[in-house]
């Protein structure tokens, strides 16, 4: 079939069909008609909202060029990070490659967006080049804010690893050297802020993986979980297992015990909380508070509270027209900060964008979240939502979705760990396959 | 060339076809039910099967008359409209996978 020829048959036909005037004015722009003839779409960061993205609009929507911006030649994910730290993963087996969409037709570009200019709609890129589009979907993740624990900067972090921005797979790597090294009978600190953040339910399935590691290998050794909040993602659930499963090695200590880590320093491994207590630990993960990337900022996307105002049901910037911000860097509450929204907020995204493209009406829309977590081994807990656009924002569909039954069920936990990596392998398909 | 020119007059009469071909309350079934709705491991695969099967399990789901270790709570999220889209879509695809 002849892409290029299918690709103006679209556009012409879009053009025809298109009454609004809006869509006729969009397709009438000289950018459009030259080369291809199609539509740009340009979509910033490969991750889970990026790589879905881009999938999505070469399978849905084939009349539009879709450009992949990611300086990453391989994307190491964060879900199934906490299995390499129990050593029950290695790196291979959460490192996904771009060929999948190289082949799909998605042209990748390897490089960092350094500055947008929403007007003129087009980016500049770190290696000097600049890139038109007709709409972006901008899904960058998150900024780790350094200085926001005191003393925790980019070089505390070579000592004391957050893991929570994956990049390269380094500081994944680093922890996961870190607890291999340690001594049995070692205390392994972690420092966990307070919400939003991103994975709600993140810093209490590492805990578990990190125990089932010491369990065992070093058995002797305990797990204090410092906590700038009360209460927890499937807090129940993930309580009911470690006890069941770790008896006492792991202490949770909430904010209002003295939990929030304020101060470290790095060379001691030491980490301070509001009313001064001082923990020496072996080991310390510290999981910074967090804002939208620093692209998202710095375009001036985001507001006060450091994440992106977005539109409901097309994911549109509040502060740029024609930029839809997915993923981690919008504020998507009461959805939560995981992989599997921008997967599927990223679609929805996809569809507004070529709707409004074409002139047509942005397409109702249904959220879904589920986020699996391991407590141990064929152990599985999830969270489950199902959410909608409102007038004001996002709501939960009332009655659905909720976490896993409590009570002894060991099949059901057993199940939960299969369907687990099934979720995995499924979800990573459907943004890089 | 052929192909183009039907491209052109489907979407003349029907301008969300491209639309149709990816139902968006379908989008969340595939980060469990495989990319391509053929299944994952051991997560059940959904295309190709018959839409009464599909629909009639969704409603049990939801009216918790079907056990399962998670799709009660999925079910529930889905109004009788979307199950019956949801049905109709998957029923629509290749048993193996189109993707
Ligand atoms: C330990 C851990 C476990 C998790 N487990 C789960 C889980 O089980 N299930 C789940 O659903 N979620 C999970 N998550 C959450 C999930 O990782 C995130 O929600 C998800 O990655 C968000 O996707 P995103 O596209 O917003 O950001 P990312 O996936 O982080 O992708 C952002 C990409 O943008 C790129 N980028 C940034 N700035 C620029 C720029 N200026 N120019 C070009 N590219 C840029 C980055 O290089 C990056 O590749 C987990 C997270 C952690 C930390
Ligand atoms: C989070 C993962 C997940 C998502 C998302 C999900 N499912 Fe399921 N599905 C499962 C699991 C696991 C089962 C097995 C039953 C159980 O344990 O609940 C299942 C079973 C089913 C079955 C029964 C199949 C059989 O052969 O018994 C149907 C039908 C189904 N799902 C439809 C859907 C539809 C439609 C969607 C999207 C609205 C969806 N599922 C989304 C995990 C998921």
């Amino acid at each position: 079939m002849n892409t290029t020829l299918s690709r103006r048959g679209f556009l012409a036909a879009a053009g025809a069909a298109a009454g609004a005037a809006a869509g006729a004015a969009v397709l009438a722009r000289p950018s459009i008609a030259r080369a291809q003839g199609a539509a740009r779409l340009l979509v910033v960061g490969g991750g889970f909202g990026g790589a879905s993205a881009a999938r999505f609009a070469r399978i849905a929507y084939p009349w539009l060029d879709v450009t992949l911006v990611e300086p990453q030649s391989r994307f190491v994910t964060c879900p199934y990070g906490n299995l390499v730290l129990a050593g029950e993963r290695g790196m291979a087996d959460i490192t996904h490659s771009y060929d999948g969409l190289r082949a799909r037709g998605v042209r990748v570009v390897h490089d960092w967006v350094e500055g947008i200019d929403p007007v003129a709609k087009s980016v500049r890129l770190r290696g000097g080049a600049s890139l038109g589009y007709d709409r972006m979907i901008l899904s960058p993740g998150i900024a780790l804010r350094w200085g926001a624990i005191e003393g925790y900067d980019e070089a505390a972090s070579q000592l004391l690893p957050h893991a929570w921005v994956p990049a390269d797979g380094g500081q994944t790597a680093l922890l996961r050297r870190q607890l291999e090294a340690m001594e049995d009978g070692g205390v392994v600190g972690i420092a966990i802020p307070g919400n939003p953040f991103r994975c709600p339910p993140g810093p209490y399935e590492r805990i578990s993986m990190i125990a089932q590691y010491l369990k065992r290998h070093k058995p002797k050794s305990k797990i204090l979980a410092l906590d700038a909040k009360d209460a927890f993602s499937k807090q129940a659930l993930f309580q009911d297992g470690w006890k069941q499963l770790y008896g006492d090695m792991i202490e949770w200590v909430p904010l209002s015990k003295d939990g929030k880590v304020v101060r470290v320093d790095a060379a001691t491994r030491t980490l301070e909380t509001e009313f001064g207590a001082k923990h020496q630990v072996a080991v310390a993960n510290i999981i910074p508070p967090q804002s939208a990337a620093r692209i998202a900022i710095s375009a001036g996307l985001a507001d006060n509270s450091g994440w992106v105002p977005v539109n409901p049901r097309s994911f549109e910037s509040r502060a740029a027209p024609g930029i839809h911000v997915v993923g981690d860097a919008n504020n998507g509450a009461p959805m939560p900060k995981s992989g599997f929204v921008a997967n599927n907020t990223a679609k929805q995204a996809v569809a507004a964008a070529a709707a409004l493209l074409r002139g047509e009406a942005v397409p109702e829309a249904v959220y879904f979240n589920t986020c699996y977590s391991h407590v141990g081994d064929e152990y599985g807990i999830s969270i489950v939502g199902v959410f909608r656009p409102t007038d004001t924002g996002i709501a939960e569909v009332p009655n659905s979705g909720g976490v896993s039954p409590r009570g002894d069920l060991p099949e059901q936990r057993r199940a939960e760990a299969a369907y687990a990596d099934a979720w995995y392998a499924s979800i990573t398909a459907d943004a890089w396959g | 060339m052929r192909r183009a020119a039907l491209g052109l007059a489907l979407a003349l009469t029907l301008p969300t076809a491209a639309a149709a071909q990816a139902p968006l309350v379908a989008q969340g079934c595939l980060g469990c039910h495989g990319a391509s709705g053929a299944g994952s491991a051991a997560i059940p695969g959904l295309s190709g099967r018959p839409a009464a099967e599909l629909a009639a399990a969704m409603r049990a789901f939801a009216a918790n008359e079907r056990p399962g270790t998670i799709m009660g709570r999925i079910a529930r999220g889905y109004t009788e409209a979307e199950i019956t889209a949801l049905a109709a879509h998957f029923a629509a695809l290749p048993a193996g996978g189109s993707r």
